[in-house]
């Protein structure tokens, strides 16, 4: 099941410190691994102290959008006039990415004590944790952690008995990755379909039931623990590359790689020595063609961009792609591209919630003009067809499930022209099953 | 379509007290509405019209609406499928590490005629399914509840031995 695999000297085991050792599951063997002190000492703390540490520690959303932490909870009213709501985004679903699942299989304590410190910080009495639903084994363990944390006073009307109310409870989603978009999430919490809001408002503002809210994913909550425990100071220290982009990060490394799983490392590491060194290089005889570094919806890097990308915010913005949610699919010189790309769209147009057009049409037709060049029906033009369509597809709608549809799409065929003028000029077998 | 056969009503005795239970964890009665259908697709394997209809009864809904949503959502059964339902990831990472042969394996060590097709004996039903979220671990796929990860076509057949 991936774990217990023995970290790699190059890792900063920090998040993942505890995975592969199931004692650590239990509320015995958490608060034996120092658990629950954080989340004492930060119900002892003003609210808002707690806020300015994370504030202070450079900690950014892990979820994808990577979003100063600190500063979302700050967007929160201070004078609290009515009931505000933490939610806890596990609704991993973005291709590539597995690190959240690990952290509830794991370490469900440290997630549930991150969203309780988190919910203290940001004045919530509630937390809902949105699960997907396909996570049967993740919601199995959290909810029993979180039976045992109500049953030892964790949680409930009197949260470690300091007379804090923070209530935590699981909704279990149902299979739609539409949901991991914020706003999806709230109205999937409500019992609506999970169609994207418009914003603003913003969540802050009027967010689940329409009451301020903020949303949070796994990574970030249970970074929020270490960050109490070790200071603020510390958590900026771990930092390889710049000041914008600090802590440790979780990388899922799926695909042609010796050993793929989730691997920590400090912002700022090189991918070179993640893909090589941890990971044990490409498969046997192979070499590395492209990587798609941060979850399917972000543009693909080419084995020159990969080898010198820098992993935090800013390092993979300068190779030409993003570091989302740290989700790494890598491809060696047997993968076809174009194939993948037909995969990647037909992904998003079965998760298209199909409200707005650009993103129920586009990605449709994504897929079949992908689908025709790969029977060997395709026309050059068909190439400049799709990267208008995903220009088209682009900033235009009221998420972003369409733009990461169009992402990928371009940057392979901007980047590997050929793969797809080979199945166009007939110097590639038509794939069987379309043609 | 299938017919609507008369279902005992979901919503009684021990399942009733869940949900008042599940009740109390939102402020309005349609936030139980994703609780309340897994309910009913863990007593029935599916959710028929008529399971909508009592949902809806039960949290002040109309039935049009909870269909809406469960048309929503794919973890949903608005048929009824094999008593084990298997859900193989197909999707990119998956895929690069074989997982349509995975697909494909499954296919004929359960005698389904396709995708979404369900076994002659009602024991089986295949679908691929987007992204399971364990793409490390190639290729996972889910029977009912049961995840299990790093499948292989060679070991198909030894799992399903499991699934009687």
């Amino acid at each position: 099941m991936g774990y217990p695999h023995a970290p790699h000297d190059k890792e900063t085991v920090v998040l993942s410190r505890y995975f592969g050792d199931a004692e650590a599951r239990t509320y015995d063997g958490w608060t034996k691994r120092g658990g629950y002190q954080a989340l004492e000492q930060a119900l002892g703390t003003d609210p808002q102290v707690v806020t300015d540490a994370v504030k202070a520690s450079g900690l950014r959303g892990r979820g994808g959008a990577g979003f100063p932490a600190g500063v979302k909870w700050d967007f929160m009213p201070k004078q609290k006039s009515k009931p505000h709501y933490l939610c806890c985004n596990a609704d991993e679903s973005e291709p590539g990415t597995f690190k959240d699942r690990e952290i509830m299989r794991w370490t469900p304590h440290a997630l549930i004590e991150g969203c309780a410190i988190t919910a203290h910080a940001i004045r919530a009495e509630t937390v809902y944790v949105y699960i997907r639903g396909e996570f049967t084994e993740p919601i199995r363990i959290m909810q029993a952690a979180l039976d045992e944390a109500y049953k030892r006073g964790v949680l409930g009307k009197n949260a470690m008995g300091t007379g804090v109310p923070i209530d935590v409870y699981i909704h279990r989603g149902a299979g739609a990755y539409i949901c991991g978009e914020e706003t999806a999430l709230m109205n999937s919490i409500e019992g609506r379909r999970g169609n994207p809001r418009i914003r603003p408002p913003f969540p802050a503002a009027v967010g689940v039931f329409g009451m301020p809210t903020t949303i949070n994913n796994v990574e970030t909550l249970t970074s929020v623990l270490h960050i109490i425990t070790h200071g603020a100071e510390w958590y900026k220290g771990l930092s390889l590359s710049n000041p914008k982009s600090t802590g440790t990060k979780l990388m899922s490394v799926c695909g042609h790689v010796a050993r793929p799983g989730n691997y920590e490392i400090t912002m700022g590491f090189p991918m070179q020595d993640l893909i090589y060194e941890m990971c044990g290089g490409m498969r046997q005889g192979r070499a590395l063609k492209a990587v798609i570094p941060g979850g399917s919806s972000v543009p693909l890097l080419n084995r020159e961009e990969a080898e010198g990308c820098v992993l935090d915010y800013e390092g993979v913005v300068a190779a030409g792609s993003m570091l989302g949610s740290g989700g790494m699919i890598v491809f060696d010189d047997s993968a076809d591209l174009v194939y993948q790309m037909m995969r990647i769209a037909k992904f998003y147009a079965h998760e298209s919630c199909a409200q707005c057009t650009q993103c129920r049409e586009g990605t449709a037709w994504t897929v079949r003009i992908l689908q025709k060049i790969l029977a060997g029906q395709g026309e050059m033009q068909d190439i400049d067809l799709l990267l208008d369509l995903g220009e088209q597809m682009t900033g235009k709608t009221i998420c972003v499930l369409s733009d990461s549809c169009a992402a990928p799409v371009g940057s392979a065929i901007k980047k590997f022209p050929l793969e797809f003028e080979a199945y166009i000029k007939g110097a590639r077998r038509p794939v069987a099953a379309l043609a | 379509m299938h017919e609507t056969t008369a279902q005992e009503p979901v919503f009684t005795g021990e399942r009733r007290e869940r949900l008042v239970t599940i009740l109390q964890r939102y402020p309005t009665k349609r936030a139980a509405l994703l609780p309340a259908l897994w309910m009913v697709q863990e007593a029935h394997g599916w959710i028929s019209d008529g399971a909508m209809a009592e949902v809806a009864q039960v949290l002040d809904l109309t039935p049009a609406y909870v269909k809406g949503v469960v048309t929503f959502y794919t973890m949903y059964h608005q048929h009824p499928v094999g008593k084990y339902f298997i859900q193989v990831c197909t999707t990119t990472p998956c895929n690069i590490c074989g997982a349509e042969k995975v697909a494909e394996a499954f296919l004929q060590a359960t005698g389904c005629a396709e995708l979404g097709a369900t076994s002659p004996d009602g024991r089986f039903t295949v679908i691929e399914v987007e992204c399971l979220g364990a793409c490390g671990f190639a290729t996972p796929v889910l029977i009912n509840d049961d995840f299990i990860d790093g499948v292989t076509p060679e070991g198909v057949r030894e799992l399903l031995a499991r699934y009687p």
